[in-house]
Parts: structure tokens; C-alpha cells; sequence
């Protein structure tokens, strides 16, 4: 009984992004400026092919334009080769470090959590990656969205011992 | 040059671009692309109450509210010096459903009818931004990712628990889009 508490609870956390991404090297602060320039970039691409926009998701989810999933599709087919790629040539980081990926294991927080996630997706027509844009392009109420997914967050670290994973 | 930048990026454009974020973030520091952490983060930060999931040293992943603090002033240069002069097109069926509800101003990017700080005092208002983004923080932090984390990140590593979870997000939002959306744009 005692091991299987153990490993369900290994289960659990493994889904945290607690302790990846960790790396032995330390940086000054200024080397998170080029974080800052990877998020603007990204920031600018969502505003410009419009997947911050309400009308483009609600479009998505009537099945009435194909510019959404043109968007995921080739950026999934950029993804997957890059990683390839990576993998094959053994790219270093420019640190010299070896890359490291994360596997996701399976949970069923994966089924209700992503279909939690599709209806807040559908309702306010954007994902975390665009609520932040939607901020930063003047839509000042979207910061009670915003919270109102951090609280949301919250609560899922509240009660996640007693959800089904 | 400018002008054509101004217009509304076309898929095959946009979506490799945004596909380039993996290797770029791997290759600058061995990140994994993901947005949804940054929600943790800041819980860690600003509420932790003791809480398991928000009790570790987030300092270590700053780098992840660096990331989305640029995301934000993306939005703002593009609306500053980027943005298309020309109203959004969208589809003629979308444009009729929505007139249905009363939604009739077509402009910007999100229905100003139903995102603003004057329709978050309705009973919609309240159910569509407070609700649907509690929905995002507790749904994205459960499945493990979101859009980024899972769709972009997971898939391209070909894992297959993220591709059930965004087959899920699909259901999800298709369910909501079609079958209760109608009702609650009706209140």
C-alpha cells in the first residue's frame, strides 16, 4: 500500500514543471533578456496571424476557416523536424550544453483538464500564450481573466490530491 | 515593405515562425516552450499558502516570466506600430451568428459587445471572462500544458499524452463553441 502511495504520488508531481529545465550553469541576470526578445517575437506572431483573435478560435471551432489549424499544423511540422533535427546533429545549446527533453507521462488530468481547458479556450477565444498579448495590446479587462486563471491554477494545487490523475 | 508587414500574417507564414520557437528556446538556454507555467509561477510567487504544486524555488524558472512579460509587450508594439488599418474579416455564418446575440460591431480583434470592463458586469460578462479564465488556469495546469506546452512543444517530441490532451482541448472547445456558447451569448 505504502509503495503505491509513492508511486502515484511520483506520478502526480513528474506532471509539475517543477525541477525541469534545470541547468548547472549559472547566468547573470542580463542573460534573460534574450527570453524577453524570444517573448516579443512570439507575442508579435500572435497578434499578427490574429490567434489572439476571438472571431479566428470561434471560427476554428465552427469548422468555417482553416487559418487555425494551418497555423498549429505547420508549426507542429516545423517542431517535430527541429527536434529531429536536434536529436540527429546533437545540437548544443549556446552554452555548450547537451539539450534535454521532458517527457509528459500519461495522467487523466489530460482528458478533464483538457477538455476544462477547451471550454475556457472556446469561451474567451485564447489560451494563456494570447491573454498576455491581449494585455499588452490595450484589452485591459482581460487582466480579470487573467486572474481569474491564476486563481484557477490555484485552486487545481488546492485540491490536486483529490482529483483523479 | 512596412505595409505588407501591416497585414494580417497568413498561416504558412505565422505557423512555421511560431514552430521556430522550439529549437530557439532549446538552443538559447534547453527550455521547454510552454506558457501555462508562467500561471504557477506567479501563484508561487504571490500565494503559495503552502501548497505542494506552488512550494519549490521559482526563481529557477524566471526565465518562463521574462518569456511572457515579452509576450505582453509583443502585443502592444504590434497594436503600436503594426497594426492593420483594415477592419477583421471574418466569416459571413460567424458574422450572422453573432448579430443573432447582438453582437454587431465587428472590429479589433475580441467583440468589445462582450470584453469590456462594461460587460463584465453582466451575468455573460462575468460567465465569459471570469469563469472561462478559471477554466484556462485550472484545466491547463491539470492536463500538465497548454496550447504551447502540449500542442506545440509536446507534439513536435511526439509525445502521446499530448496528443490526447490536445485532442481533448479540440473536444472541449467544440462542445463549448457549438452547444453552450449559443446559450450563453443568449443571456
Amino acid at each position: 500500500m505504502q509503495t503505491k502511495e509513492t508511486h502515484t504520488d511520483f506520478k502526480v508531481r513528474s506532471l509539475d514543471t517543477i525541477g525541469t529545465n534545470e541547468s548547472v550553469l549559472k547566468h547573470k541576470w542580463y542573460h534573460n533578456l534574450k527570453y524577453l526578445m524570444a517573448g516579443i517575437l512570439f507575442g508579435i506572431l500572435l497578434v499578427k496571424s490574429e490567434i489572439v483573435s476571438w472571431y479566428r478560435i470561434q471560427e476554428m471551432f465552427r469548422l468555417q476557416s482553416f487559418h487555425m489549424y494551418g497555423v498549429i499544423g505547420s508549426a507542429v511540422m516545423v517542431g517535430i523536424v527541429s527536434v529531429w533535427m536536434i536529436k540527429k546533429f546533437k545540437i548544443k545549446t549556446i552554452y555548450g550544453e547537451p539539450i534535454a527533453f521532458h517527457p509528459k507521462p500519461f495522467s487523466q488530468g489530460q482528458i478533464y483538464g483538457g477538455l476544462l481547458f477547451g471550454f475556457g479556450w472556446a469561451i474567451t477565444g485564447a489560451c494563456p500564450g494570447p491573454l498576455f498579448a491581449q494585455i499588452g495590446m490595450g484589452a485591459t479587462v482581460i487582466v480579470v481573466t487573467f486572474l481569474s486563471a491564476m486563481a484557477g491554477t490555484w485552486v487545481y494545487g488546492l485540491l490536486r490530491e483529490k482529483l483523479p490523475h | 515593405m512596412l505595409e505588407s508587414i501591416k497585414h494580417p500574417w497568413p498561416w504558412y507564414i505565422a505557423g512555421p515562425l511560431i514552430g521556430l520557437m522550439v529549437p530557439l528556446l532549446l538552443i538559447i538556454g534547453n527550455k521547454s516552450f510552454g506558457i501555462s507555467s508562467s500561471l504557477q509561477h506567479l501563484c508561487a510567487i504571490c500565494v503559495p499558502a503552502n501548497i505542494p504544486l506552488f512550494s519549490y524555488d521559482w526563481k529557477k524558472e524566471i526565465w518562463n516570466l521574462v518569456f511572457v512579460a515579452g509576450i505582453l509587450l509583443g502585443g502592444t508594439i504590434s497594436i503600436q506600430f503594426l497594426a492593420d488599418p483594415h477592419p477583421i474579416i471574418i466569416h459571413q455564418a460567424l458574422r450572422t451568428e453573432l448579430s443573432h446575440y447582438g453582437v454587431t460591431e465587428i472590429s479589433g480583434l475580441l467583440p468589445n459587445q462582450l470584453f469590456s470592463w462594461s460587460a463584465l458586469l453582466t451575468l455573460k460578462g462575468i460567465i465569459m471572462m471570469v469563469f472561462g479564465g478559471f477554466m484556462i488556469g485550472f484545466g491547463t495546469r491539470y492536463a500538465g500544458g497548454c496550447t504551447s506546452g502540449h500542442s506545440i512543444m509536446g507534439l513536435s517530441t511526439l509525445q502521446w499524452s499530448s496528443l490526447l490532451a490536445t485532442c481533448c482541448f479540440m473536444v472541449g472547445g467544440f462542445i463549448m463553441a457549438n452547444l453552450i456558447l449559443p446559450f450563453i451569448l443568449s443571456l
